[in-house]
């Protein structure tokens, strides 16, 4: 089991209005369990939770209640400093905003998390390129940030991701500031990841975007609502129904 | 390879922080110059201030060391516990002391009493006012150890028979348009008449001996001297002893002497000052240390000045990098190295502001050293001020930037990249 989280609670604290105190339950009891070489979706409106559950899944930030085990290891117990550790050898995190250090190059941006790995300090130029090269970005590599489009952007942030073999990639809406072709790019690189054999948690508000998961897991509430095998889930089939119909009604429309 | 796996990470984490430092500095170039001023002020100022002294602590004391070390002088002195009960007049030195110091002291190889005087000095249509006159013993030739450049030194009989003859210097001879060879020529000394028996060489001194500017010099035997004005006391006295090393011993014997001449009770201070030439480069380095310490505090005031604004500056650095932080803490970097990686800039921050400051200090020396003061010629910073103020600087960055560093350590990562 990589992922195995337990009635995970966040309640954020916003100080107190007429002697009540006032607080967000942003995570409200989750529970769930990924497998090694799961591709998952996480879905839901927005203020839903999405972006807590994927930050504390991510240990970049700690639950108010509840268990999070990470390959059979209970993280929710452990110190910040130990967590920087978990973060950088076991996840790999996409940021919707790409966050990359403007100033330098994506080589440098790619070789930031072995920097401050213990077994990848050695030959970390190296695995940068690499890693460049399986994100299609080979040629990319002494280009700044701003010199590269939005998808190569998420790229170089992918290939940063998996520089360290994390055991989970976990991307929060990483198509969220892309366009349409973009986003197929990105799509398609996870999808090579995932038959590859890496385990993946994906937000999205896409239906489409989820539509490659393997499965779907909605919030609402700071709750699980639904949790579906992709073909299973109700709301995907009902979307993909609705999708294929004006299909259908755009052919016929269209003169013959 | 346990053992060796925190220096490996101490290693990597460093030359990560250093690069990332000096980075940061380069493409801050007006902020960092502007940020260490204060540093740059205080090393420079270390730098000149500790150069100048000890350039001019080794002139002095090369300055002595001509002097001679066996050198003793002695004069009357009133301490605060003698006033009212004694004048000044009453604690100059007498003749009949000098004499009990020269039959009992035997450390003492010379002795020469010196009598001071001003008088009027004339060569025909020459007059020159308030000319200082010392009135000296023979043995005044072998202690001071100047050469007589014509006629001759005194010798006792000029002394016995308080001759009126004097010796004087070059200078005279130019001051009072003697002729050149001026030996065997008449002045007039008070209104009587002296005859020049001897003309004695100048000896360049800096000027806190007296030096400076070479002044006309006028020698008479003590007794002619003591005659011309009889108060009845000796100035001055100044001795050689046989043996340098004989110091303490040749003090503390002419102090008996002294003491039971004046009848001075064991409790009671000494009424007289007995000085050898180590006593005079104790003093000399007490002053020098007196004026070290009170750079170090001016020092120490300008490295906290500077202190703040590296500290001021590393929080701006910290606030506005918040999201970078955040995203190096999402990637792993333990709060140790974040607090590294800030310490580590505030330090390279710190240093640059020394080596700007050493260099600084160095011109400064430079133009000190082509100052017109033979005293300041070996102006030179010794290296422990330059380690030193390397070090102070060093730490000043530690101190200073350990505010900001655990700030920017105790960041957590999803509010730091949240920021904004
Ligand atoms: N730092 C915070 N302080 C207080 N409340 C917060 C904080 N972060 C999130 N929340 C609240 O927690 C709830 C869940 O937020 P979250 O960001 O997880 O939503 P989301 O599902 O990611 O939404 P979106 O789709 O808009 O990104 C929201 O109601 C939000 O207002
Ligand atoms: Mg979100």
């Amino acid at each position: 089991m990589t992922i195995s989280i337990r009635n995970l609670e966040k309640v954020y604290k916003l100080g107190t209005e007429k002697g009540k105190a006032l607080e967000v339950r942003a995570l409200d009891g989750v529970s769930l369990d990924i497998e090694e070489n799961e591709y998952v979706a996480i879905m839901g409106t927005s203020g839903s939770g999405k972006s807590t559950l994927m930050n504390i899944l991510g240990c970049l930030d700690k639950p108010t209640g509840g268990e999070y085990s990470l390959s059979g290891i209970p993280v929710h117990k452990m110190s910040s400093a130990a967590l920087a550790k978990v973060r950088n050898e076991q996840i790999g995190f996409v940021f919707q905003s790409f966050e990359l250090l403007a100033k330098q190059t994506a080589l440098k941006n790619v070789t930031l998390p072995m920097i401050y790995s213990r077994a990848n300090w050695l030959g970390a130029k190296k695995r940068a390129k690499v890693a460049l090269q399986r994100v299609g970005l080979g040629d990319r590599m002494h280009h700044r940030p701003n010199q590269l489009s939005g998808g190569q952007r998420q790229r170089v942030a992918v290939a940063r991701a998996l520089v360290n073999d994390p055991s989970i990639l976990l991307a929060d809406e990483p198509t969220g500031n892309l366009d349409s072709t973009t986003t197929d790019e990105i799509i398609a690189l996870f999808q090579g990841l995932h038959d590859s054999g890496q385990t993946i948690v994906i937000v999205t508000h896409e239906e489409e975007v989820a539509g490659h998961a393997k499965r779907i897991v909605r919030l609402r509430d700071g709750k699980v609502v639904s949790d579906y095998p992709t073909e299973d889930d109700p709301v995907h089939q009902e979307f993909l129904r609705a999708k294929a119909a004006t299909a259908v009604r755009l052919a016929e429309a269209a003169p013959a | 390879m346990i053992i060796f796996a925190p220096i490996l990470m101490l290693l990597r984490v460093l030359s990560q922080t250093v690069l990332l430092a000096l980075a940061q500095i380069f493409n801050n170039k007006i902020r960092t110059v502007l940020t260490t001023l204060g540093i740059v002020v205080a090393v420079a100022s270390i730098i000149l201030i500790m150069g100048a002294l000890s350039g001019m602590q080794r002139g002095v004391l090369a300055e002595f060391e001509q002097f001679g070390a066996k050198r003793v002088f002695m004069d009357g002195t009133l301490p605060p516990s003698w006033r009212g009960k004694l004048n000044w007049r009453e604690v100059q030195l007498q003749e009949d002391e000098i004499e009990a110091i020269r039959e009992h002291v035997d450390s003492l190889d010379m002795l020469c009493a010196m009598y001071y005087g001003t008088y009027s000095v004339q060569y025909e249509e020459i007059l020159l006012e308030a000319i200082s006159t010392v009135g000296i013993e023979p043995s005044w030739h072998d202690i001071e150890n100047r050469e007589i450049i014509a006629g001759r030194r005194f010798g006792s009989v000029d002394l016995e028979q308080a001759r009126n003859v004097c010796v004087i210097n070059e200078k005279a001879i130019e001051e009072l348009n003697l002729p050149r060879d001026a030996v065997g020529e008449f002045i007039l000394l008070s209104g009587r008449r002296f005859k020049i028996v001897g003309i004695v060489e100048t000896i360049e001194r800096a000027a806190m001996f007296g030096g400076g500017d070479t002044q006309t010099e006028m020698y008479i035997p003590i007794t002619t001297a003591m005659n011309l004005n009889p108060n009845g006391w000796i100035n001055f006295a100044q001795g050689e002893m046989k043996n340098p090393d004989d110091a303490d011993n040749v003090v503390a014997e002419i102090t008996f002497v002294l003491r039971k001449m004046r009848s001075i009770e064991p409790d009671e201070d000494d009424t007289f000052d007995v000085q050898v030439m180590q006593n005079i480069i104790d003093d000399f380095n007490k002053i020098a240390l007196v004026m070290t310490m009170i750079t170090g505090v001016v020092v120490l005031v300008s490295l906290v000045v500077g202190g703040i604004g590296i500290m001021n500056i590393m929080l701006v650095s910290v606030s506005e990098r918040t999201r970078e932080i955040g995203l190096r803490k999402a990637m792993g970097a333990h709060p140790l190295v974040i607090l590294m990686q800030f310490l580590v800039e505030a330090v390279v921050l710190c240093l640059a502001g020394a080596a700007v400051g050493i260099a600084v200090g160095q011109l400064g020396l430079l133009g000190v050293r082509n100052m017109p003061f033979e005293m300041l010629e070996g102006a030179a910073a010794p290296g422990w001020a330059i380690a030193l103020s390397a070090g102070l600087s060093a730490a000043a960055g530690i101190g200073f930037g350990m505010f900001p560093a655990i700030r920017a350590s105790l960041l957590n990562p999803i509010d730091a990249l949240r920021h904004e």
